[in-house]
C-alpha cells in the first residue's frame, strides 16, 4: 500500500507534467478557451472568438504536485508488510 | 429658367443629402466588433474580450464634431480564458452581470477633430456607465468612414459603414469593481480597447 501510494504519486506528477508539455508549457494560469484573431478585410478589425481547448498552467502542475505530496504523506501511515516482527 | 431653378434645386438637395448626419447601427452581422480588456496580475496578464456590442452613432462625415450615440456591451459576453476567472469576472464580487447586464457609453461631446481623408481623430466626451456607476470621461477616438463599403462586408446590401477605434484606461475602484480588493493580484487600471464597425444602409 505505502509503494502504490508513492507509484500514484509519482504517477501524478510525470503525468501533470506530460500534460503540461504536451498542451504548451504555459507559464500562465490554466486555460479551457483560447482566442483565436480573424481579421475583417474590410473594415481591417481583429474580432476575437474563443476556440475549446484545455490549456495546462502552472496553477495545473502546482496542484498536481500537491495532490503528490499528499499521497506520498499518507503513504508513511502504511507500514511494510515484508518486515519482520523484532522478537 | 424653371429647369435651372429645377437643377440647382436638386443639386442642393443632393448636396444637402450626403452631408446629412448617418445614423450608424453596431450590432455587428459578422460578429467581429470586440471590446477587449486587460488587467495586470502578478503570474500573467488577464486579457479578455466582449462581443455582444449594439448601439447606435450618428455621424456626419462633413461635420465630425457633431458625433452623438450610445454603445452598449453585454456584460456577459465578457469573456477570459480561465474558466475559474471567468465565474469571479460575472459574480458578486466583480461586475455582478445579472445585476448590471450592460457597460455603455454615451458619446455627449466631440472635440479636437481633425480630419484626414476619411479618417477623423477626436476627444470624445460621454459618460461611461458600469456596474451601475456613471461617471464622464473623454477618451480619444478614431473614425474611419468607409463610403459604399457595406456591400463589401454584407453581400445585397448598399451603405456606408464607420469603424471606431479608441483605446483607453478606467480605474476599477472608481466604478465599485471590488474597490481595494486584491490589489496585490489584480491592478486597480483596467485597459479597454474598442474596435467596432457599425453600418448605415442605404
Amino acid at each position: 500500500m505505502k509503494k502504490l501510494f508513492r507509484l500514484l504519486a509519482l504517477v501524478l506528477v510525470i503525468g501533470a507534467l506530460g500534460v503540461w508539455l504536451a498542451t504548451g508549457m504555459n507559464r500562465g494560469w490554466t486555460k479551457t478557451l483560447v482566442p483565436i484573431k480573424t481579421l475583417d478585410e474590410v473594415t481591417g478589425i481583429e474580432g476575437i472568438t474563443y476556440k475549446k481547448q484545455f490549456v495546462a498552467g502552472v496553477d495545473f502542475l502546482g496542484a498536481a504536485v500537491l495532490g503528490a505530496v499528499v499521497l506520498t504523506g499518507l503513504s508513511f501511515f502504511f507500514r511494510n508488510k515484508n518486515k519482520q516482527p523484532i522478537n | 429658367m424653371k429647369t435651372r431653378l429645377a437643377i440647382l434645386a436638386s443639386i442642393l438637395l443632393t448636396q444637402a443629402a450626403f452631408a446629412a448626419p448617418q445614423t450608424f447601427d453596431f450590432k455587428d452581422p459578422k460578429g467581429v466588433n470586440s471590446a477587449s480588456f486587460r488587467v495586470d496580475a502578478p503570474l500573467e496578464a488577464v486579457n479578455g474580450s466582449a462581443n455582444g456590442i449594439s448601439g447606435t452613432i450618428t455621424f456626419d462625415p462633413a461635420n465630425p464634431a457633431d458625433t452623438k450615440g450610445k454603445i452598449t456591451v453585454t456584460t456577459a459576453s465578457m469573456t477570459v480564458p480561465n474558466p475559474m476567472m471567468n465565474g469571479h469576472l460575472h459574480g458578486e464580487m466583480w461586475l455582478e452581470a445579472t445585476k448590471y447586464p450592460e457597460i455603455t457609453f454615451e458619446a455627449k461631446e466631440v472635440k479636437n477633430t481633425k480630419t484626414t481623408d476619411n479618417v477623423t481623430t477626436a476627444d470624445v466626451t460621454g459618460t461611461f456607465t458600469l456596474k451601475g456607476v456613471s461617471k464622464d470621461i473623454t477618451i480619444p477616438v478614431k473614425f474611419t468612414y468607409l463610403k459604399d463599403k457595406l456591400g463589401d462586408r454584407v453581400p445585397n446590401m448598399k451603405g456606408d459603414l464607420l469603424v471606431i477605434r479608441s483605446s483607453f484606461s478606467i480605474s476599477r475602484k472608481d466604478y465599485n469593481v471590488a474597490p481595494g480588493k486584491f490589489e496585490d493580484k489584480v491592478s486597480d487600471n483596467i485597459d479597454l480597447t474598442l474596435s467596432i464597425a457599425g453600418a448605415s444602409a442605404k
